[in-house]
């Protein structure tokens, strides 16, 4: 691109984000000769370079804009709200036709004759100093708007582009004398050595820990001092102020206020907080879209708000601020809140969670289904929202960058959306772990907690239809193994491991790995185009000692873990078969203690589920004990007859299903699942016993289901074999 | 040095096999380097290095070809050539010398060669004692025609 129309398309986004500002606010400050100085020269420079290139399209538009905006300048026209509308549709012309020459280096070919004849109408009327009001389709109060912007704002406007302190000519002067405008390839290979430092820093680091006393000592703790502060310093040159997402902002909600008839103020708070130009720009379009549904959904019309007793004009407000390493952006507003009831239904109705469950899901929970692809409660379609595409597109470019979304709502009261991201995306901060003799990084904002598991421990671990999970606290915990998810040849078989708990938007599951080193700043460093369609990683990077890790993605890890359950469950047979064949029948088993003396056994193969259920949950009718499971009543029995079954809250069931009937077995405790071959090797004497068998070397007994089922539903009940 | 001139040729070796990409694109040549393997990755990834600093994906060129032979990553070559700004490095057995081919030398690949082998292949050198086959890097490292 030719030198000087590239300077000239980079000085005019400059010019036009601050425009769009400057033009909101001079609507509710129409007389400050600032303001109206400032944007006069913002378009007037547009209009000048245009006729030294030759933009011929452009330059009549910037030159009606400008000559509207001078009648403004001399007062001859007031800064009503429809010259105001006019002038932003100039500056939209002017806007688009800039886009499409960045894009093509080409003037479109395009007739703006509409816009401009909406200006010149301001321009004939012009003479008359108050251009009549009547030309207003709407009547000024109930459209009346002002996107007031508070105390904070002021610090956004001065952080933005340019300084607002100078009143004049001279303000932008001497700011612009002390920066200096540099090419961001250079800042991303400055930030790229600075990571090369790093970990040549840490390399040196290790080796001078390892001798006592040694002369290297004091200057590599300089070093390591100064590489530290480089670090920062550098990161902070790429680092910009939020309010430069937020530019659009006023603009966009007094455009959204005019569309839907309501009045909405916005709140600017914390514009000065700084973070990553990387990360300012991947939150750019979520935080239009969340402003956006906030705008539409949230707050609610003038006078529903009157009628519920709150001021006439709903409030938008961003708020942002750092938080140990991230950046907490908040997106608010006062209006209806959400329809936490309509969540849920829509959730049911979409097969997200089924009627019964939905019922006891708590409110936060019901919330997050908002995130679910294709959820959308707005019962219209509006220009502005309501199209099924939203949040979960907004969730996943949040966590695309490592962020986290959370939304909180009362009904009434107003929704806020809390957005938690990393300050830049180069570092991060990680947990180093080690899987089947490899050693990878978790980076840490995904990790929830971690949890040592003892051989004591192992009966925790259970496995329900091919998903291994730990009982966690009160939860069970979907486990995915890395070495296995990996393909990695784990040594031997483990007595002790770790959980590295992680969160994915809704899911939460358990990574075992077999060993946790410590947590580490690295350099994040892309995978080459021959890996990067592996899914489980996010990118690479390179220990203090110089050996290459993976970073993992805990995202692309619970996807991956859950299409291989999948297709082993679609495909089992064939598997099953040719295992069996090898192993000589072995099958897994279900070990639980039912009070008795030795354990109690069960083929896993006929096991439904494994369920807890709290005592108030087991109802007593008809001499039985039942629970209302999934739509249905499902008989409880005791695995022993002297069991108080309600004794003991939560109490585990081991689920049964035949011919269409379920039937819950209470149980002491779910013991274990171990692989091993039944054989009777005596028979039974108790009823409900099959017989006696061998499993990890100790007296077990096989029991009987039909036995169970029979006592649930009647002696009808048929048959099972084992 | 009239070798590396446009005309220059680093030359290889897999089993028996002799190879060529341009001097151009080469980097540096290393002996074996420590790998760090890439589970998952496609099978002719043979892991990462890290040259200087710098992420650098091996290729092994004896499975991405399907050339005979057991692959040993750990004595292998590196030969480091930069292709669209990545860069990447061709593990082979051998690495012998640059050498200067007139463009005329260099033949069309013949129809009958093996569809893999064609599709990586700019053309074929004849040399006294066996056939030069000149790689099309950019076909090579092409991520949609690398199996996994």
């Amino acid at each position: 691109m030719d030198d000087v129309l590239r300077d000239f398309l980079t000085e005019s986004a400059e010019g036009l984000a601050q425009l769009d500002l400057d033009i909101v606010e001079l609507e509710r400050n129409p007389h400050s000769a600032e303001l109206i100085n400032r944007i006069f020269r913002a378009i007037h420079t547009i209009k000048g370079t245009c006729g030294f290139l030759d933009l011929t399209r452009l330059e009549r538009v910037a030159h009606v804009t400008e000559s509207v905006l001078m009648l403004v300048r001399e007062r001859t026209l007031d800064a009503t709200r429809p010259v105001v509308d006019d002038v932003l549709a100039g500056v939209d012309a002017i806007k688009a036709i800039l886009a499409v020459l960045e894009a093509s280096e080409q003037e479109p070919a395009g007739d703006d004759s509409a816009v401009i004849a909406r200006l010149e109408r301001w321009l004939e009327s012009g003479a008359a100093p108050d251009p009549s009001p009547i030309a207003v389709p709407t009547t000024q109060t109930a459209v009346r708007a002002p996107v007031a912007t508070t105390a904070a704002a002021p610090a956004a406007m001065a952080t933005a582009a340019e300084s607002t302190e100078g009143t004049s000519g001279e303000g932008r002067q001497s700011a612009s004398e002390s920066s200096l405008r540099v090419n961001v390839v250079l800042l991303d290979k400055l930030m790229n050595l600075v990571g090369e430092l790093v970990l040549g820093r840490n390399q040196l680091i290790q080796l001078a820990t390892g001798t006592e006393d040694s002369v290297f000592e004091k200057p590599v703790q300089h070093l390591n001092r100064v590489t530290t502060d480089l670090q920062e310093a550098v990161m902070k040159t790429r680092m910009q102020p939020i309010g430069a997402a937020w530019s659009k902002m006023p603009r966009l909600v007094r455009d959204l206020s005019t569309a839907s008839g309501k009045q909405i103020n916005l709140e600017l708070h914390g514009a000065e907080t700084d973070l990553d130009r990387q990360v300012l720009q991947a939150i750019q379009d979520p935080l239009t879209h969340m402003v956006r549904n906030s705008a539409d959904h949230g707050i609610e019309h003038a006078a529903d708000r009157v009628a519920a007793g709150k001021p006439a004009a709903g409030t938008i407000r961003l708020n942002a601020y750092h938080e140990g390493g991230h950046v907490i952006l908040e997106i608010g507003d006062d209006g209806a809140g959400i329809n936490i009831e309509r969540v849920r239904q829509k959730a049911i109705e979409r097969g997200l969670v089924k009627a019964e469950a939905a019922a006891s899901l708590s409110d936060a929970h019901v919330l997050r289904f908002i995130f679910e692809p294709g959820f959308s409660t707005a019962s219209q379609v509006t220009s502005v929202s309501g199209r099924g595409v939203g949040m979960d597109v907004v969730r996943s470019n949040i966590e695309r960058i490592g962020g986290t979304v959370e939304l909180q709502s009362r009904a009434g009261e107003g929704s806020t959306v809390r957005v938690k991201i990393p300050l830049t995306l180069a570092i991060i901060s990680a947990l180093v772990v080690a899987a089947g003799s490899q050693v990878f990084a978790i980076p840490q904002i995904g990790v929830v907690e971690l949890v040592r598991v003892t051989e004591e421990q192992q009966h925790r671990m259970e496995k329900v239809h091919g998903v291994r999970f730990f009982r966690l606290r009160d939860t069970l915990l979907p486990i995915v193994d890395l070495a296995t998810l990996l393909a990695l040849n784990s040594a031997t078989e483990r007595t002790e491991f770790n959980i590295v708990v992680c969160q994915v938007g809704n899911l939460r599951f358990g990574l075992v790995v077999d060993e946790v080193f410590d947590t580490q700043e690295i350099v994040v460093k892309p995978m080459g185009r021959l890996v990067k369609h592996v899914s489980v990683y996010s990118g690479c990077t390179i220990l203090g000692d110089g050996r290459v890790i993976m970073i993992l993605d805990p995202t692309g890890i619970a996807s991956t873990a859950m299409n291989a359950v999948q297709a082993e469950r679609t495909a089992p047979s064939r598997a099953v078969e040719a295992e069996s064949t090898q192993q000589a029948d072995r099958e897994s088993i279900l070990l639980f203690d039912a009070g008795f003396p030795a354990l109690q056994a069960v083929p896993l193969s006929r096991v439904a589920r494994l369920e807890e259920f709290s005592a108030d949950q087991i109802e007593e009718a008809d001499g039985r004990l039942l629970v209302q499971y999934r739509g249905a009543l499902l008989p409880v029995i005791p695995a022993n007859p002297l069991m108080d079954v309600r004794a003991r809250s939560p109490r585990q069931v081991v689920v049964f299903a035949h011919d269409g009937r379920s039937m819950g077995l209470a149980v002491e405790a779910i013991h274990d699942i171990v692989d091993e071959r039944i054989s009777l090797e005596a028979n039974a004497h108790r009823p409900g016993v099959l017989g006696v068998g061998v499993i990890n070397g100790k007296a077990t007994e096989i029991i009987d289901i039909s036995h169970f089922l029979r006592q649930a539903h009647g002696p009808s009940a048929v048959e099972v074999p084992v | 040095m009239s070798i590396i001139a446009s005309n220059g040729f680093v030359t290889f070796r897999v089993n028996d096999q002799w190879l060529g990409v341009p001097v151009s694109i080469v980097q540096e040549v290393l002996l074996a380097q420590r790998l760090a393997i890439v589970p998952l990755a496609p099978a002719e990834v043979a892991g990462f290095l890290n040259l200087r600093g710098q992420i650098v994906t091996a290729l092994d060129l004896r499975t991405r070809l399907d050339i005979e032979g057991e692959s040993a990553l750990d004595t292998a070559m590196n030969v480091v050539v930069r292709h669209e700004d990545e860069l990447f490095s061709l593990l082979v057995d051998e690495v012998a010398d640059v050498l200067a081919i007139e463009r005329e030398r260099i033949e069309p690949v013949p129809a009958t060669l093996d569809a893999c082998w064609r599709a990586v292949s700019r053309g074929i050198v004849r040399r006294d004692a066996d056939l030069l086959v000149i790689l099309d890097v950019g076909a090579l490292l092409r991520a949609d025609a690398v199996t996994s």
